[in-house]
């Protein structure tokens, strides 16, 4: 187990080391010059050539980056150039917001994917399997800005059961932090809950073959232990690897959700950095939600592993 | 007879499928008595694994699935029972001991976790005197250092220690009927010898009955005490194992035992010529009638039944039919 | 083929979403035709009307008829699956390709570099890359097109993994037929039934990616019919008018829908282990 995470860590690296420079190029691939940005009508040649020292812009490429890298590694993103607040500061007000809303969502997938993923198994071919399997479909279609918008129509505006935008903090009001994500997280949490349900229900068929799966029957296990006790928790195995790139991908989806609740994450924070040519905000957005992402998928390797008696033993 | 522990009545077991209907397991009768080992013989697909799993009833349960004929357990009828009163008859009354070790235990739970819930569901154990329980069963089947071993992973046993796990588990509810299908089929030969004497060892402690279903006349030779010979979905001969290999009647049987290799024999090994039949698409008469080197025309009109050759042999052949002369 | 012909006939989901995938393929073909109205025209006298026999899915804040652009709409959604799934198929086919069978630093390279892409959610990346490149059509068809090389690249490097060693490659080699050769003659065959799978499910992706970059204002320019520009500009309007929000919607699900529909058909039509077990 010990050498498994190890070799997991190794892997991760790389691909870190991958993403960091990804954010950092990406954003000196932007047309127009940084200082151009910054001295704005106060541009003269002069000037220009002491900022660029400043910043360490006349560098090569290369030790620019190393630069940049090491200040990142002790947490200094920069600051921003549409705000002058540090980077890192601006994000971390808003992870918290991102964190929520994606546990909601990734909670409400598998609320609903897991017993009704093994249910459709074990009553294979019922209508009930017929309508999980339809549900799922249909998960992985429908756009999740669309649902967002639907839901705000009915529950906001026709029935105005719930707000349509805005966030209330945990800590300000429970209830009404229950109510400002709501929507958000089932709608950011369908398309989760429709692959995680498909995956669910394959895994469980093959699991309910088994001969070790006979055996328990044959032990006088009653049916609810047998599909519980004795099938979901090996079918959930493979289920579990899904779960961990599923929430990645939330994290991509959360920059659409958060637009239309009006909700002041780590993706909203990205589409303002765009839309006011932030570079530096946009660059330390897109490294952070690469790097959960990362993070997210070795914490479920290592979940993997330990659910895995084969793997933990080994 | 108050020792007949098992009394199976023209049990049949047929699956509806588009191609017709199955008839996997087709009227078949036979008894086992308390501390007796009846062997089932026949080649894969003839219904014999069927046939364990319709006692226990698991099978029956799609609307595909019909089992019919009546399986007396102990004076009882198995197949009329609510299931509520069979889950309390499987995994205590009746253990099974199921053919390929390998996959048969849950790869997610330890090996005396999996014995240990048999007591705990049936008997509605304390979880610490369930534990004890697993212990003793693995110490019962021989494995060694078994409280280290009950802690284990069935990946961490090997494949004869998993079988005889398999069998701690079957045993852990004190079964009076133990059905072991294929038990030794995966393992190698001399795993399988100890596999044997261990459930030799385990009847005599017991007087528990045992079904041992095979295609191995080899294990049937070493430890059963009677036979039963099945062939597409029927019993064919049915006879005490040193008559049946002393004086084998129906004609498949003798084409078995044929192929069987003796000692020091230099004859040439004969197989069965031909197929089984296909199990949906059967004519009237006797299943083996295309691969009969003795076949006529009565034969391929109707199945014959078993006629009694002696006092405790019965075969399923015209050959043997005294009032048709 | 036959036989994939009648397995791919069983499974009447797939047909179902290979008919619905035909109808709006001939639906964006003969636009013109199909529309009663300019999508582009703008009529104050009839802003906001409901749905009626005049305007059959209703009118948006400008007086456009809506039929008409979700009709124009399937254009723009098709241009971008077409062009961005093609570019991603063969980029990241020639990628995987060489990839598996070179081997050695090139193989790793690659590799981390898929592994690297793959670390960011598909819809972020795809944003990233639009505001570098700035809004318009032919830059948000590349911007998906890129997202999706990975997924490619990684398919037809195992497929080469798999059959690189197996003894007609080797024969071949043996022969001193040239790489390039090989790989197309003989690898990428073998690779294309889990491609092609993988282009349909693209195909879906693609068209959500573009409605949402659209909806978010990243994707193509404002005036367009587009799926996803509908639905932004509805959100402004739909307290007083629901079909604006409720007809694009249903289009781009009937489409992503129909394509993975399909996409899981052809996969259980296509699938080996299946095929080898009917046989």
């Amino acid at each position: 187990m010990g050498r498994y995470i190890l070799k997991r860590l190794l892997i991760a690296i790389p691909v870190l080391i991958g993403i960091s420079f990804i954010s950092f190029f990406l954003v000196r691939l932007v047309p127009g010059d940084t200082v151009t940005a910054l001295l704005g009508s106060n541009y003269n040649e002069e000037q220009a050539l002491i900022l660029r020292e400043k910043l360490g812009l006349d560098q090569p490429l290369i030790v620019q980056y190393g630069l940049w890298m090491a200040n990142v590694l002790q947490g200094d993103l920069g600051y921003s150039s549409f705000t002058n607040q540090p980077v890192a500061t601006a994000l971390m007000e808003r992870l918290p917001i991102t964190i929520e809303l994606t546990v909601i969502s990734v909670v409400f997938a598998l609320i609903i994917a897991i017993p009704l993923g093994t249910y459709a198994a074990v009553k294979r071919n019922s209508p009930m399997d017929y309508g999980a399997s339809f549900f799922g479909m249909f998960g992985i279609s429908v756009p999740n800005f669309w649902l967002g918008t639907i839901m705000i129509l009915v529950f906001s505006l026709h029935w105005g059961i719930l707000p349509s935008g805005g966030f209330v903090g945990l800590a300000e009001d429970l209830g009404g932090n229950i109510r400002s994500m709501a929507m958000p997280g089932i709608a950011l949490g369908t398309a989760v809950g429709a692959v995680v349900m498909r995956m669910t229900r394959s895994s469980m068929l093959e699991v309910v073959g088994e001969e070790y799966m006979k055996m328990a029957k044959a032990k006088g296990v009653s049916q609810s232990r047998w599909i519980w006790k004795h099938g979901l928790k090996n079918a959930l195995i493979p289920v579990i690897t899904v779960v961990g790139i599923q929430t990645g991908y939330l994290l991509g989806g959360s920059v659409v959700i958060e637009q239309i609740f009006s909700l002041p994450g780590v993706g909203r924070l990205a589409l303002q950095a765009i839309a006011n040519r932030d570079y530096s905000l946009l660059q330390g957005a897109i490294l952070l939600i690469a790097t959960t992402f990362v993070i997210i998928n070795l914490i479920v390797d290592i979940l993997y592993a330990y659910l895995n008696p084969k793997i933990r033993y080994d | 007879m108050e020792d007949v522990l098992l009394d199976v009545k023209e049990l049949k077991t047929h699956f509806k499928t588009e191609k017709g209907v199955v008839k996997a397991v087709d009227g078949i009768s036979f008894q086992v008595r308390r501390g007796e080992i009846l062997g089932i013989v026949g080649e894969s697909g003839c219904g014999k694994s069927i046939t364990s799993q319709s006692i226990l009833r698991l099978v029956g349960y799609k609307r595909n699935e019909l089992v019919s004929g009546q399986v007396l357990f102990e004076g009882e009828d198995l197949l009329t029972k609510k299931e509520k009163n069979m889950l309390a008859i499987r995994g205590s009354k009746i253990g099974l001991i199921a053919q390929d070790p390998m996959t048969s235990l849950n790869p997610v739970y330890t090996v005396g976790n999996q014995i240990a819930e048999v007591p705990m569901i049936h008997e509605k154990a304390s979880k610490k005197s369930a534990w004890q329980t697993a212990i003793a069963m693995l110490k019962k089947v021989g494995i060694p250092s078994a409280e280290d071993r009950a802690d284990q992973y069935p990946h961490q046993f090997s494949g004869g220690m998993r079988q005889r796990g398999v069998i701690g588990m079957a045993l852990a509810g004190n079964p009076s009927l133990l059905i072991a299908d294929e038990p030794t089929t995966a393992l190698d030969v001399t795993i399988q010898a100890q596999v044997l004497d261990l459930m030799l060892k385990l009847r005599d402690e017991t007087n528990a009955g045992i079904i041992m279903i095979t295609h191995d006349l080899g294990v049937v030779a070493e430890i059963c005490d009677k036979v039963a010979v099945m062939y597409a979905g029927k019993i064919v001969e049915q006879a005490p194992v040193e008559e049946l290999f002393a004086n084998p009647k129906h004609p498949y049987t003798k084409g078995l035992l044929k192929s069987l290799p003796k000692l020091g024999d230099k004859e040439r090994l004969q197989p069965v010529e031909g197929q089984p039949p296909n199990l949906n698409d059967l004519h009237e008469g006797c299943r083996f009638a295309d691969r009969c080197p003795f076949v006529f025309d009565k034969c391929h009109t109707e199945h014959p039944p078993l006629f009694s050759t002696d006092s405790n042999h019965r075969t399923a052949c015209y050959l043997y039919d005294e009032e048709a002369e | 083929m036959i036989d994939f012909w009648k397995r791919f006939k069983q499974n009447h989901m797939a047909v179902i979403g290979f008919v619905i995938i035909l109808i709006i393929l001939l639906t964006a073909i003969f636009a013109k035709w199909l529309t009663p109205y300019d999508p582009y025209e703008m009529d104050p006298v009839n802003r906001l009307q409901s749905p009626n026999g005049e305007f059959w899915f209703g009118t948006d804040q400008f007086g456009r008829d809506i039929f008409s652009r979700i009709v124009y709409g399937a254009r723009i959604s098709l241009q971008v699956g077409i062009i961005a799934v093609g570019f991603s198929f063969i980029v990241g086919t020639i990628m995987g390709l060489i990839a598996g069978y070179s081997g050695g630093w090139v193989d790793n390279l690659i590799s981390r570099i898929t592994d690297v892409l793959f670390s960011f959610p598909d819809i972020l990346l795809a944003l990233v890359i639009m505001a570098i490149l700035g809004s318009s059509l032919n830059n948000l068809m590349l911007a998906i097109g890129i997202v999706y090389v990975p997924i490619f690249a990684r398919i037809a490097r195992g497929t080469v993994l798999n059959i690189k060693d197996s003894l007609y490659i080797e024969a071949a080699r043996s022969m001193g037929v040239r790489p390039i050769t090989i790989l197309w003659r003989h690898i990428l065959p073998n690779a294309m039934a889990p491609l092609i799978v993988q282009i349909t499910l693209s195909f879906a992706f693609a068209i959500l990616a573009e409605a949402a970059l659209s909806f978010l204002g990243l994707g193509v320019s404002p005036d367009t019919p587009s799926w996803g520009i509908m639905l932004s500009e509805a959100k402004d309007w739909m307290e007083l008018s629901w079909w604006t929000a409720i007809f694009p919607g249903i289009a781009i699900t009937l489409a992503v829908f129909s394509f993975n529909i399909m996409g899981d058909g052809l996969r259980d039509a296509l699938d080996p282990r299946l095929r080898n077990e009917k046989s």
